[in-house]
This record gives structure tokens, C-alpha cells and sequence, in this order.
């Protein structure tokens, strides 16, 4: 079955929640009161007077908060609600965002008022394709009242969806080739790591110089290195996190913490690469490796060091 | 009141902590308005602000226009663009008509990614009936 008609056949047994009851005679947790007051009025920044002292009244937008479930959940809730949030749900639309609040308020509420509600599921939409992902709205309709009295309606759309896929991992940035470094670049395509010699003092260097800064020499050959090193200093990126270089394993994808090691190779010279094979957090000084070379897309191929079992 | 007029802007640094002090003053623990990673995974770049929060900045920004003794009737949101933490909404507002002391005021929300929340806000406002 395509998901075309997964959904469509979805969407036919949604439209059936229309005009069932979600809650039935529910009840605030908490009383209209003060504190919950002071507190929506903080968050807010509304230092409206009619919201302190002896004659305060709630803000009228907090119609809603009176009726939240909180952490322990919703009261009243009839077997219809979660049954169509569950269907929802196991179709993959597993995230929710409110889009329309429409809100009457028939009287003031105030300290004291235990606010009683009934919502019913007025309208379940066809499946619809958002910037957020595919999904469905659904809109509730909730009386409030106090004492029997009707206090205030609140109308509430929600759009349940599957969340798009991510977008796909940006690529590594390129390494910048020139004159100076490009025989290190020419070794690492034909996977050998190539450390300058001068050949006036035999002095090692990394990374690639023209010119020799112990003796001054500008001439050169190379020593392939052998592979082995250890970890000299590594530091960890925790933020901003970079998607190209966030996971170990390329094809994990995840954003996330990374460990950039400064390797110091058996031949004594030290080179910047990433420590892989290991989570960033074991890392350690000291820490044994061995050369790999990693292939991250059709152009790009690194040397990167891999933690060596001990 | 009349027709026409314009209530003077209002911004709103989309703080952290705004977003996440609003929505558990409105007792809302959806992980998506304070957990950035659960966010993620659901799809947007980080926290964003519940409806709740922006509902209630609505009738602030009326409130604070006309004063202690104005009287909200009906407040109507639409959200789109979400706010994110870093970013200002900037809350614009005007009166579309007038019915005696009754005004109806439509107002924008707007941020770096566009319109956050547009909608109209029903208030009386007693004893003004220019
Ligand atoms: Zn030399």
C-alpha cells in the first residue's frame, strides 16, 4: 500500500471523531489563585494593576492554563481524544503544534473561581503537507464554566504530523591545495601520510613549509610515516555544533560533540586530524592510534586517526 | 478610539527564558518549548515559544495600549513563523473598527522569519466612545 492511500484511508477514520466529546466535565487542578496569576504575569512582562490586589481578576488569556493537564495529565479526557491522538501517532505523525487559538471570555474569572469544562473534536482535517511535515489538524472546541455558569469558550487547532526528513549532512569544507602543501595532499591521495625532510639538516616538519626553520634550507624530500602515534592534546567541540564533522561515523549523521586531536606521529612531528573509532568523551592524553584513511565523499579523502585497542 | 488608529509598536526579545518561563507559567511541558534537543529530533531547529506565551503577549500588548480598565472579549491567534530564542518579535497593532466603547484591533507579531502570529483582539475600553 503507497502512503497516498495509508493516509488517505487515515484520514476517512479520523473524519469520524467529528463531533465527539475529548473531555467530558473536567476540572481545573488548581482554582483560579494568585500565585499561578503573579507567575503568568512575570513570564509575560504585564504589569497590568487589574491582575494584583484585593479585586484582581485573572488575565483573560490564561483561559486555557486553567484547563491544563500539566505533568500528570488531563482530567475528564474521554477514551475519543486519545484514540484519535494514538491513531495519529502510530501513522508517524508523532509531533504536535498548536496554529490557531480563538478565545471568547463571557465574564472576568477570578481568585477562587473553579473553573469545569466539556471540549469536543469539531473538526479533523484532510491530510495536509507543511513546511513542518505531513499531517492532519485537528480542532477542539472547550465550554468553560464556573458554578455552572458559562465563563469563556476556547477554540484550539493542533497540527499533528511526521516531521520531515532532515536535510541531508552538509559536506566537509575542502582542504586548500597550493604550491607549498600539495605533494602532502598528492601523498594522502595515494593513501600514504608524507612528512617533510629537510635534506640540509634532516629536520622533520608538518605541516608542509618551503623552507626549513632550523637552518633555513629551502630544499626537501619526504619520509612516509609510518601510521602509529598517540594523542598529544585533543579538544572538544561541543558548540556550535558543525553537522559535517558532528559524528565519528559519517554515516551517522548526528549533530553533536566531536574530538580534534593533536596526533603526534612515532617520527616526533604533530599533526591536527580527528580521533575516530572512540566517543569523544574517552579521548585522553596519551591515548594510542593509528593512521586511517577516511573517504567522506566522492572528492574527499582524509588521513584521521583511529584508536588502537590495547 | 477610532478607526484606523495605530497602537504604538511593541518588541519582545524572544529570550530562552521567555520562551521557556511562558509556557510553564501556562502549564505547558510539551518538550518541544524546552528541550532543544527533543525539538530537533521534531523536526525544528531549536525551542520555539507555545501558543499560550503568544496569546498572552496578544493581550498584554492590548492591555497595555488601553489601559487597566479595558476589558478583553475575544482574542483570535493564528501562528506561523515560530519564535525561536534569539530572535525579536515585534508586535504591531491597530484599531479596524469601532462599536460603541468595543473595538476590534488587529495585530501582527512579526520576527526575523516572518509573521510569528497575526490576529484580531476584541476590547472594551469603558467610557471611551469618541
Ligand atoms: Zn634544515
Amino acid at each position: 500500500m503507497s502512503d497516498e492511500q495509508r493516509y488517505d484511508e487515515l484520514g476517512a477514520r479520523l473524519k469520524k471523531f467529528e463531533g465527539r466529546p475529548a473531555a467530558l466535565s473536567g476540572v481545573g487542578k488548581d482554582p483560579v489563585n494568585a500565585p499561578m496569576i503573579r507567575h503568568w504575569c512575570e513570564a509575560m512582562g504585564d504589569t497590568n494593576p487589574a491582575y494584583t490586589g484585593p479585586d484582581a481578576i485573572a488575565p483573560p488569556t490564561m483561559l486555557q492554563a486553567w484547563t491544563m493537564g500539566g505533568l500528570s495529565g488531563h482530567q475528564g479526557r474521554t477514551g475519543a481524544y486519545d484514540e484519535l491522538l494514538g491513531l495519529l501517532e502510530a501513522s508517524g505523525c508523532t509531533a504536535v503544534v498548536a496554529t490557531d487559538c480563538e478565545q471568547e471570555y463571557l465574564r472576568p474569572l477570578r481568585p477562587g473561581d473553579e473553573v469545569a469544562f466539556d471540549t469536543v473534536i469539531e473538526a479533523v482535517s484532510g491530510r495536509k503537507t507543511t513546511k513542518l511535515g505531513t499531517g492532519y489538524f485537528v480542532t477542539t472546541r472547550t465550554d468553560l464554566r464556573v458554578g455552572g455558569e458559562p465563563v469563556g469558550t476556547h477554540r484550539f487547532r493542533i497540527l499533528k504530523y511526521a516531521p520531515a526528513p532532515r536535510a541531508p549532512r552538509p559536506p566537509r569544507p575542502r582542504p586548500v591545495v597550493n604550491r607549498d602543501n600539495a605533494g602532502f595532499w598528492q601523498g594522502v591521495a595515494e593513501h600514504r601520510l608524507l612528512i617533510q625532510r629537510c635534506t640540509g639538516c634532516g629536520l622533520l616538519r608538518h605541516p608542509w613549509l618551503p623552507g626549513c626553520n632550523a637552518c633555513g634550507s629551502p630544499d626537501w624530500d619526504t619520509l612516509e610515516a609510518s601510521g602509529e602515534g598517540t594523542v598529544h592534546s585533543y579538544v572538544v567541540q561541543h558548540h556550535p555544533s558543525f553537522p559535517a564533522f558532528s559524528a565519528a561515523d559519517p554515516a551517522d549523521g548526528a549533530a553533536g560533540p566531536y574530538a580534534v586531536g593533536l596526533i603526534e606521529l612515532a617520527e616526533g612531528v604533530r599533526m591536527v586530524s580527528d580521533v575516530v573509532g572512540v566517543p569523544y568523551d574517552e579521548v585522553r592524553i596519551g591515548l594510542p592510534v593509528r593512521l586511517v584513511f577516511r573517504r567522506y565523499d566522492e572528492e574527499l579523502t582524509l588521513p584521521v586517526f583511529q584508536a588502537v585497542e590495547r | 478610539m477610532r478607526a484606523g488608529d495605530r497602537l504604538p509598536p511593541l518588541e519582545i526579545p524572544v529570550t530562552r527564558t521567555l520562551v521557556v518561563a511562558g509556557a510553564i507559567a501556562s502549564r505547558d511541558y510539551q518538550d518541544v518549548h524546552h528541550d532543544p534537543e527533543l525539538a530537533r529530533q521534531k523536526g525544528a531547529p531549536d525551542v520555539f515559544m507555545n501558543i499560550l506565551t503568544t496569546n498572552g503577549l496578544v493581550g498584554r500588548y492590548v492591555t497595555d495600549h488601553f489601559g487597566p480598565t479595558a476589558v478583553l472579549r475575544k482574542v483570535a491567534i493564528r501562528l506561523g513563523a515560530p519564535n525561536h530564542p534569539g530572535d525579536t518579535m515585534v508586535l504591531t497593532g491597530g484599531v479596524e473598527r469601532v462599536d460603541g466603547d468595543t473595538a476590534v484591533v488587529r495585530v501582527v507579531g512579526a520576527n526575523g522569519l516572518g509573521d510569528h502570529v497575526t490576529g484580531t483582539v476584541t476590547v472594551t475600553v469603558p467610557g471611551d466612545t469618541r
